[in-house]
């Protein structure tokens, strides 16, 4: 483990229990983090990811529940924390954005008092007060006319007002992380850089670590300092975000770069890459992109029945794919 | 993620699979089974006639002889009971098929027939919706006069609005699907895509939403018989039964709790079964 | 929005004149019988024959069906609601106390079945699936299958014979106690599972888990951000609850022996007295229109989100 690590996760599994059986969303995922730093999770949907990024926080809600693993943030267990601790650590410790930022809003109370609720609850602050750090707050994620907009309801805000809005409340104490999942995706093409360039701004002028859920990955190349490439719950390859690009080890990831589209143009699926992603309500024993992967039928049964362990490739860059383990 | 879904056999009998696997299917399903059975074969389960007074015998309580004791007259309580079923089976089936049937005639014609029936049906069906059931039914009342079979009629048309509205909706969302486009396209005839298509995929909703009305209707139904306004006296419709025990409440309160436990019993038996249906095919809030 | 309300109340428009059009068929198919009901036996065949003549006459009841239904109109608009064939008095002069009186009965039970409906369904819905969520269900699925008139005479024979804490034929305010408590638990079972369902799905939302995410604890969650938008939309059934209410009153009225519109209705359908029929639904129906109305109009002015420009 690196020295300034900030969040260091260990075998978590976050799985989706049913009548209808075992949805495993997050299956061992291990993925570390330093202060300050920028990392882009990056999947096709369906693979986890956004699982993942809420298992962090511990927000995912029943049916979900972490069944096994370790998240260490700052040096505390989160997956221990009592409920007051959690809620303490949600409100100055982390920070989360979502995807659709309109809805993330509650509809009946007005914008500033909505940024105001953490700095009252967690800060201590009195209500006037909260109200003046609102309105510095919106001015900073770049907000014209802050002190209306303050009374403003959610509705009246387009799509990017509202996604500075959430980035606004998230970062409004500072937290050491901030975790974004697709922040971009449902918004205008051009409001799309605006946002992510208030994010790097706003993070690093915080000092922020920020955690960038994505199946984008041009946005990734543009903001990153290293990347997670998730597959069927697991993340197949993490590096710094240069080695990824120039040489990428697992063949998923390969097949995301080459599909790679052009930036700002969607596209949810991935023409390149064959085949669908697999079911995750079976248990799949080995790895989990053998079907669709290009060198299954030159590697053997290996890839089928056992699950390949994160193999280095440099001393910062592992993949799990059991090419890296043949000589 | 549904595995069932993609199973091979019928849609019938994987819902039927998955209530012999429910719990409050299995109670509420026993109910109405019960109800039933005794519908079926009253004359042969119940121990004595319904009808048949005996002065002498007025008002007992329980015994070997009359499990449930007597009513006001001397008739026997169980097997007033017993032939009550055939009042409820009757009352639910009347009710739901008078509602059901021209409810679902109106939102056919409305969600997939021409605009201008569109307009007038859904003006017609907004002014009894903005009725209170009741009223409507005693509407009804006024003008065909109180009887068990204007009590039928009444509570169906109060029925009517609901089902035309649910049909009406679903008609429309299936109606603009990419495979009634198709058979459209294909030269079905409307009336062939409004039977062939449309109808088979509002069997669901329409069964959800049946799970809600016909204990509603059935509850309404007994009210009207205990208001004087439905099933009249002597007959053994549980609600009417209660017309003249209400006045005994105090010395023999067995003759109310007997029809008053039975439409209980057999209103919960609906509702657990509709629970359960609703559970199955609508799992959206399970 | 008041553009919207305009809008709103124009729609009342068609519905009203259905009202009228339904309470007028309660008398108009059966024309002869209202004439018949009020003189019979009280003259002789030589006399009856002119004086139908008279009355059909006096009634408009020899005009074609519209012109008599303008009568109406008229006769409603000024306040005129006839006479009642059996109490022999002005129709209005009747119904007015009672009116009054199921007013009082309903409201009341309104506000026990949202007292209690309304925090038991959210505490089942916050603790959805733990023992409290399986009993509040549990009772409330019995209360749903409860019908109002055994229930009623349930808590007459648990209360006032066998506890004996209300006597049994109570006075004043006692009088209103039972029947009120008796409507009011029967409301609060689908209100409580009005109330559940509407809160477990908007605990569902993406602002529920927004709040929690920046670190509102559970109570804050559920007391702010669910609980206001949830009573918004329990507020809209509630209005068409009233309906269910009214019916409920009706024989509840009955087995108390309360003297509201309710058991004047049953009695005046069983005397076939059509002018009172036909007033108490009129102005029962009127009133739940109304009431309904005035729900849609309060949501506007509570509800931020409701864009009155357009709708």
């Amino acid at each position: 483990m690196r020295e300034a690590a900030l969040l260091s996760v260990r075998g978590l599994a976050a799985h989706f229990v049913t009548r209808a059986g075992t949805l495993r969303a997050v299956d061992g995922v291990d993925l570390d983090l330093a202060s300050g730093e920028v990392l882009g999770l990056v999947g096709e949907s369906g693979c986890g990811k956004t699982v993942l990024a809420l298992s962090l926080m511990r927000l995912v809600e029943p049916p979900g529940r972490l069944v096994a693993g370790s998240i260490t943030f700052d040096g505390n267990d989160v997956t221990a924390m009592d409920t007051r601790t959690i809620t303490r650590l949600r409100g100055r410790g982390m920070g989360m954005i979502f995807q659709q930022p309109r809805t993330s809003l509650d509809p009946v109370i007005r914008i500033g008092n909505q940024i105001a609720e953490p700095l009252i609850s967690h800060a201590g602050m009195s209500r006037a007060a909260a109200a003046r750090e609102a309105i510095a707050l919106l001015e900073a994620v770049g907000i014209p006319g802050a002190e209306a907009k303050a009374r403003a309801y959610p509705h009246e805000l387009s799509g990017g007002q509202a996604q500075r809005v959430m980035i606004a409340i998230a970062l409004a104490l500072k937290p050491r992380l901030l975790i974004a999942d697709e922040p971009t995706t449902s918004l205008d093409v051009t409001v799309q850089a605006q946002i992510l360039a208030l994010l790097r701004e706003r993070c690093r002028a915080l000092g922020t670590a920020l955690i960038l859920v994505t199946h984008d990955i041009g946005v990734v190349a543009q903001l990153a300092d290293r990347v997670a490439v998730m597959y069927a719950g697991r993340i197949v390859e993490q590096g710094p975000v240069g080695d990824i690009f120039a040489a990428p080890a697992h063949p998923y990831t390969q097949g995301l770069l080459q599909s790679a589209p052009v930036l700002g143009r969607r596209r949810e699926r991935l023409a390149a890459i064959e085949g669908n992603i697999p079911d995750l309500s079976r248990p799949i024993p080995g790895c989990a992109f053998a079907p669709r992967c290009d060198h299954r039928p030159t590697m053997g049964e290996r890839c089928d029945r056992e699950m390949p362990p994160a193999l280095a490739v440099t001393p910062a860059h592992a993949a799990r794919c059991w090419r890296l383990a043949t000589p | 993620m549904s595995a069932a879904a993609s199973l091979p056999t019928s849609r019938l009998a994987w819902v039927l699979d998955r209530l012999w696997h429910n719990r409050s299917a299995r109670i509420g399903g026993g109910i109405i089974a019960i109800i039933l059975l005794c519908a079926a074969f009253a004359p042969w389960i119940a121990p004595h006639d319904p009808m048949a007074i005996d002065t002498l015998r007025r008002l007992e309580p329980p015994s070997a002889e009359h499990w449930l004791g007597t009513d006001e007259v001397g008739r026997d309580l169980a097997s007033r009971l017993i032939h009550g079923t055939r009042y409820f089976v009757l009352i639910c089936l009347i009710t739901t098929v008078i509602a059901g049937v021209i409810g679902t005639v109106l939102g056919l014609i409305s969600g997939a027939g021409p605009l201008i029936a569109d307009a007038v049906i859904m003006r017609f069906v907004d002014v009894l919706l903005a009725f209170p059931t009741i009223l409507l039914v005693l509407a009804v009342i006024a003008i065909l006069g109180p009887s068990l079979t204007t009590a039928m009629v009444a509570v169906g048309i109060g029925n009517i609005p609901g089902y035309a509205r649910l049909v009406r909706s679903a008609a429309l969302t299936i109606r603009r699907e990419e495979y009634v486009e198709a058979a459209r396209a294909l030269g079905a005839s409307e009336l062939g895509i409004i039977f062939g298509t449309v109808l088979p995929n509002i069997v669901s909703p329409l069964v959800v939403y049946t799970s809600y009305a016909m204990p509603l209707a059935a509850l309404a139904a007994a009210a009207l018989s205990f208001l004087g306004l439905g099933a009249q006296p002597p007959a053994p419709e549980w609600g009417a039964m209660l017309v003249n025990a209400r006045s005994f409440l105090f010395t023999a309160w067995w003759a109310v709790a007997a029809p008053g436990l039975a439409i209980f019993a057999a209103i919960l038996g609906l509702n657990l079964l509709g629970n359960a249906l609703r559970d199955v095919l609508d799992p959206r809030d399970a | 929005m008041g553009g919207y309300i305009a809008r709103r109340i124009l729609l009342v428009i068609p519905v009203v004149i259905g009202i009228l059009l339904l309470t007028f068929m309660v008398r108009a198919v059966i024309p002869t019988d209202a004439v018949t009901a009020m003189y019979e036996g009280q003259i002789t065949d030589q006399e009856a024959e002119a004086t139908t003549a008279l009355i059909r006459a006096k009634f408009h009841l020899d005009r074609p069906w519209y012109i008599q239904f303008g009568y109406y109109v008229r006769d409603v608009a000024r306040g005129d609601l006839g006479e009642s064939v059996r109490l022999r008095r002005p129709v209005s002069e009747e119904i007015g106390y009672r009116y009054l009186n199921t007013l009082w009965l309903t409201l009341s039970a309104l506000a026990i079945g949202i007292g209690i409906g309304v925090p038991a369904g959210i505490i089942a819905a916050a603790r959805k699936d733990t023992w409290m969520d399986v009993t509040a269900m549990t009772v409330g699925l019995l209360g749903i299958s409860m019908p109002a008139f055994f229930f009623g005479l349930l808590l007459i024979l648990v209360f006032a014979v066998w506890l004996q804490i209300v006597p049994v034929v109570p006075r004043g305010g006692a009088a209103l106690l039972l029947p009120a408590l008796t409507l009011g638990l029967i409301e609060a079972a689908p209100i409580s599972r009005l109330a559940r369902s509407g809160m477990i799905e908007m605990l569902r939302r993406d602002h529920i888990r927004a709040a929690r995410a920046r670190g509102m604890s559970e109570a804050a969650v559920i007391m702010r951000h669910a609980l206001p938008g949830t009573l918004l939309g329990i507020l809209t059934v509630v209005g068409l609850q009233f309906g269910q209410l009214l019916g409920g009153a009706f024989i509840i009225e009955v087995i108390f022996g309360w003297r509201g519109i309710g058991e004047l209705a049953v009695k005046a359908i069983q005397w076939r007295d059509f002018a009172l029929t036909q007033a108490i639904i009129l102005v029962s129906a009127g009133s739940y229109v109304a009431i309904n109305l005035a729900i849609d109009i309060l949501y506007v002015w509570i509800d931020p989100r409701v864009d009155y420009t357009r709708a």
